[in-house]
This record gives structure tokens, sequence and C-alpha cells, in this order.
């Protein structure tokens, strides 16, 4: 067990998958000389080089399409793009070849890429840059889609997507970045499962990503109201682990879902939907969910507070429930 | 003196320097893309092909010219207009014909159809249907290339030909994919087979500078433009670039220009050029000049045109009967091939 922040946690992710595999290579906007728009990948140029820590022109769409020709031609790229707001204009590749590619070859060719991101808002950065589109891709088939919440994750998930395949998509929370936490002395996760991180009997909260630290602030809120809450960490995104979600549920009979996307067909929508087709009769109580307001992400921080998720928000729509 | 918008160039000429075997094998690609086309757009009025159908009827100089410059160990991308690129790289006919049908015995179960034809043991990387989208894989087969410590088996590293149409220009990708590859020195060979419309618009309507050249020249990548009707001038053109990238010295942008004799796809009326046009370029068929030239060069016989035509026929007409006889992969099947199987990597 040791003491560490997200950001440490992913560069040692990094640093651990270059030293072990000579086919793997960074690419992305200033991770090189600049250390890493969030500092993730600060120091690894010196340690691998050039080549290997590649700093690309501001080119989303060429440079993510390029990781997925050097996927095929053998390597195993770490594409980051900067932040999910920019992946919209690096999404035909990501789409219409990454995802496309094994199905439309019948088999023939799999492109084993990773590409990182950072996503979410809560930072005052306004509308451009606070989108949350990590449930869109969690819709699309022939790609995986992972959210690290934890320290754990952070350092974790990124040996088994580079083992995987097939295209994997992480998105890192950039409110995260910061969050310490202990690293349990475990060799490893899985990228298949949902975890429960609290555990509860009274209700379960649905949630992933930055919201995650939300969620366990508002079970604790709850908990001082002698309301149990569970709650479940997606970890990933795409394809769902429903037997988790659908456990939590049939033992607490009643859900709320916390998305930090845009509640109009998020990813909150699907969560409820199989819920309700899969555990309709243990539920006590109608389903609820706390999303993003349908408004762009303002820049003044009362607003902009008042826009996403929020532990009081949680309590309400948990309280809610109750009534 | 020509009154057509775009006038064809003049008719190739001069000696055809190749023996006659080679000569007649770059003749006999081409007529099997024509004759395998002329079946498809038969089959597609019959039914038996669906959805989107683009054929290469015109432009054959380009693919064949161009691949018979490559070597087996090269990386191939193309465009959704690829039956051609496919059949030269050594796809089997049938297999082909049986994607277009649908049938599990194509090169994609039938997953893919026309515009998706992807061969891994002859390195075809697709088959793209998103214009310019096959640019940045070009970029990354060759930067793998670049990063990979072990150098080709011909002594230089593997060339990645990328294709694409003149209306690729336009997009974002091509620019991008053009710096990455200039900027970082990539085995790359962009052949863009210049035809002289985007679908229906034509060259100079959609773009400010329509000496596509110019566009290579501004990231510093040298540029080259050959007459695409004429298969000697193609096939040296890119023997030349090809030398040149894979002997490291970065990539090359090649302009093969060409016109497409038929319609975009099947369901194009082209109401955007002129008949008398196409008419014009039709005397510049690459076929029949290049059957004339062998002719007057004495490399080549009409009776042995005809017998290579015929074993052409043979090859289409079994490569039908291949695709009529294969079968239909079952329902039971259609979530295969989204995910790598476990195991299977």
């Amino acid at each position: 067990m040791s003491r560490i922040s997200y950001r440490e946690a992913l560069r040692e992710g990094l640093r651990e998958a270059l030293a072990n595999d000579p086919r793997v290579f960074l690419m992305g906007e200033d991770v090189g000389r600049y250390g890493g728009t969030y500092a993730v990948s600060k120091g690894l140029l010196g340690e691998f080089g050039p080549e290997r820590i590649r700093d690309t022109p501001l080119s989303e769409l060429g440079f993510t399409g390029a990781g997925i020709g050097a996927a095929l031609g053998g390597m195993r790229p770490i594409v980051e793009v900067m932040t999910v707001n920019f992946s919209l204009l690096a999404l035909d590749q990501i789409v219409n070849t990454a995802a496309l590619y094994r199905h439309m070859s019948g088999g023939q060719f799999s492109v084993p890429l990773v590409i990182r991101m950072a996503t979410g808002a809560g930072r005052q950065v306004a509308a451009q840059h606070s989108h949350s589109f990590e449930g869109w891709y969690a819709g699309i088939p022939g790609i995986k889609v992972l959210a690290p919440a934890t320290v754990e994750d952070a350092r974790h998930m990124l040996a088994p997507a580079l083992a995987d395949p097939d295209p994997v998509l992480i998105f890192e929370h950039a409110g995260l970045y910061n969050m310490e936490g202990d690293l349990p002395d475990v060799p490893g996760v899985d990228i298949r499962s949902a975890q429960v991180r609290r555990a509860g009997k009274d209700v379960v909260i649905v949630t992933y990503g930055g919201s995650l630290p939300k969620a366990l602030q508002a079970a604790e809120m709850l908990a001082a109201d002698g309301i149990a809450a569970e709650v479940v960490d997606l970890r990933v995104l795409r394809p769902l682990d429903d037997a988790t979600i659908i456990a939590s549920v049939a033992k607490c009979r009643r859900a709320v879902i916390v998305d930090e996307g845009w509640r109009s067909v998020s990813l909150a929508a699907e969560i409820m939907a199989r819920i309700m087709e899969q555990a309709f009769f243990e539920l006590d109580a109608p389903l609820a969910r706390v999303c993003s307001e349908e408004v762009p992400v303002p820049y003044a921080k009362h607003m902009e507070e008042a826009a996403l998720p929020q532990p009081e928000k949680i309590v309400a729509a948990v309280k809610g429930l109750f009534a | 003196m020509t009154s057509v918008d775009h006038p064809a160039p003049p008719p190739p000429s001069g000696p055809v320097p190749y023996d006659k075997t080679f000569a007649l094998t770059l003749l006999t690609d081409m007529l099997r893309i024509r004759r395998l086309e002329e079946k498809a757009a038969e089959l597609y009025g019959a039914g038996k092909i669906r959805g989107f159908l683009h054929l290469y009827i015109g432009e054959e100089a380009v693919g064949v010219g161009a691949l018979h410059a490559l070597t087996p160990e090269d990386n191939i991308v193309a465009t959704y207009r690829e039956h051609g690129h496919a059949l030269v790289r050594g796809m089997d006919m049938g297999v082909l014909m049986a994607e277009m049908y649908g049938k599990r015995e194509g090169c994609a179960r039938g997953r893919g159809g026309s515009m998706h034809l992807f061969d891994a043991k002859t390195r075809l990387f697709g088959g793209n249907a998103i214009v310019a989208g096959g640019l940045p894989l070009a970029v990354g087969l060759a930067l793998a290339e670049k990063m990979s410590p072990k150098v080709g088996a011909q002594g230089g590293r593997r060339v990645t030909a990328c294709f694409f149409g003149d209306g690729a220009v336009a997009e974002g990708a091509f620019h991008e994919s053009m710096n990455l590859a200039a900027l970082w020195k990539l085995p790359v060979l962009f052949c863009c087979e210049n035809n002289l419309y985007a679908m229906g618009t034509a060259l100079e309507r959609y773009e400010s500078q329509t000496d596509l050249c110019q566009k290579a020249a501004s990231y510093a990548m040298p540029a080259v433009a050959a007459d695409g009707m004429d298969i000697v001038a193609v096939h040296e053109a890119v023997k030349v670039a090809a030398a040149r990238v894979r002997a490291g010295a970065g990539p090359v942008f090649l302009e093969l220009r060409t016109y497409r004799f038929r319609a975009h796809s099947m369901f194009d009326a082209e109401a955007y050029r002129q008949k008398a046009e196409v008419e014009e370029w039709k005397t510049r068929g690459p076929i029949h000049t290049f059957t004339a030239r062998l002719k007057a060069e004495g490399k080549l016989t009409e009776e042995e045109f005809l017998a290579l035509d015929a074993a052409v026929a043979a090859e289409v007409a079994a490569a039908v009967a291949y695709a009529e006889a294969g079968t239909w992969e079952p329902v039971a099947d259609l979530l295969r091939d989204v995910h790598t199987p476990e195991g299977a990597a």
C-alpha cells in the first residue's frame, strides 16, 4: 500500500508499459517536451526518447488515424487526445475506422490501439472544454470504453487495455488528476467488471469516473440520515457489467444513476433501461438519475456547479425515492 | 480544337520499354479489371450485387501500372473504388466476386461488399469508403515501419502506397496526413488518382488551387504528375517514386491524371459533365491505346490478344460461378468479428 496521486498512477502505468514492450509508444499533443497538458507524461521523454514519447501537430484526426495504422503495422500505440472535446475532431477515425475495421475486414485485421483522453467539467474552463462524451463512445460496437475513477484503476487499467487486441478508449476525468489515494499492492485489475466501492442495503448509486467521489460523499451524508447507500463504480462503460448492477439493484431495491453527461440520451438512460428490462420486479421505487443540466457548461463558478451533478443533488434524488 | 471542359491529354506515344512477358502482364491485368467490372455492372442490373458499386473503368492504367511497381511486402491502402487494386494485388477474382455478392466465401465473408475489400495476405488494408479516411491509416502503417528495427527483405523500407481520389485533397485528413508524413519522413507513397471529379463536382469547382502537386510542395514533399491514361508513364513514375521512398528519403506525392468512363456509382445520371468530354477521354482509353502500341511494336498479335481476352472472360465466368455457388453466412453468426475472440490475437 502506498500513497499516490491519480496523475502519478497514470504515469506509472505508462512507464511500466513503455519499459515492458518495445512496441508501445505514446503519441499526442505536447506529451513530450511540454510534459503532457495534465503533466501525466512528465519525465517520460527523458526516459524513453522522442521516438516513443512522440509530440504531434494539432492534428487529432491525423494522429489518431496514424495510431490505427501503426497498430495495424505491429506497434502498440497509445494515442493521447488532449481532451474529449478535441476528440470530436478525430471522431471519424475512431468510429469509422478503428471501431469498424475488424468487422469490415471479415475478421482479418484487429486494431490493438489505446486512446487516452481527459474528460469532464468542474474547473471553470467553460463550454468548449467541459464535455463528457464518454457516453457517446459507449454506444459504439467495436470499441471498449474505460473510466478509471480510483488510483488503482489509473495505475493498472492500461496494461489490460494494451493487451486487448481491439481499440480501447480510456477516459480520465480532469478533476481527478490531483486526487490522492492508497494504491493497494495488487498485481493488476480487470477491464470487464463494475465494482462495489461502498456496500449498502437501502439504495444503490451507480456511477463512474469523476462522479464517483461525489457519489461516495453523498453516501456518507446519507449515512448520517440513516440511509445505507451502496455505490457501484461502473469502471467499464462498454461493455457494461449488467450482472453487478442488477445484483446491487436486487439487493437495495432502489437505484439512482449519476452521470456527468447531459441527461437526454445519456449513459444514465441506458443503465436505467437495462434495470427496467432486467430488474423491474425487484424495484420498490421508480429509478432516478442525476445528470448534467441541459445547458452548455457555464464559466462562472456558481453556475457551473449548478449545471453538474453534486453530492447534494444525489442526496436529494435518493431521498426522493423514500418520500 | 476541342470545346470540352477538361480536354484529354495527347495519346500515349513512344516505345513500350518492357519485354513482351511484362507488357502482356500489364495488359492482362487491365483487361481483368475491365471485364470483371463490366460483369459486375451487369450483375448489379440483375440484382445480384447491391449497395454501392463504384467502377474503375477508364482508370485501369493507374492501379495496374502503380501496383506492378511495388513489391508483395509493401502495404496498400485503397478507397471504395478498389476492385482493381484488390485484383492486381492477388485477390482471387472468385473471392472478390463472392464478396460483392455478399457471400460467405468473400474476402470479408460478405460483411464489407464492394467498398470494403481487405486481404491480409497481400497486405491490402481496405477498401475505405470515407473519402481521405485511408490517408491517416497509411501514415500510421509507415510510422510502424519506420519505428520497427528491422529492414525489409529488399534491403530498404517497406513502402505504404496510399491511393485516393482528387476529392480527398479537399479533406482535412489529407492535409494532416501529408504534414505528418513529411514531418516524420515516413515511407508513404501518396497516389492521387485524379479523375477530375469529386463525385459530380469538377476539380475547378471545389479547389482554389487545381494544380494538386502544389499541395504537396507546401508540405516540402516532392511531387510528380503523370499521365494516368498511359500505363508506361504511371509505371515509370511509381518506380522512381517508390525507390526514393524505400530508400528512406521520406514521402512522395504522385498525381496520376486519369478519367472515369462510367458514372460515379450506379445511381448517377452524369448531369455534371459533357458527353463529348467523356467520348474524348474514351479515345485515350488505357487498354486500347496500350494494345495498339504493343501491336505496332510487334509484341502482340490480334490472335494473341483474342486468346488473352478469352482467358480473362473465362476467369470472370469462373468467378461468377464461384460466387453463385457460394453460401450465405448463417444469421446466428451475426455478432462475430465485432471484437477479436479471446485467444485469437
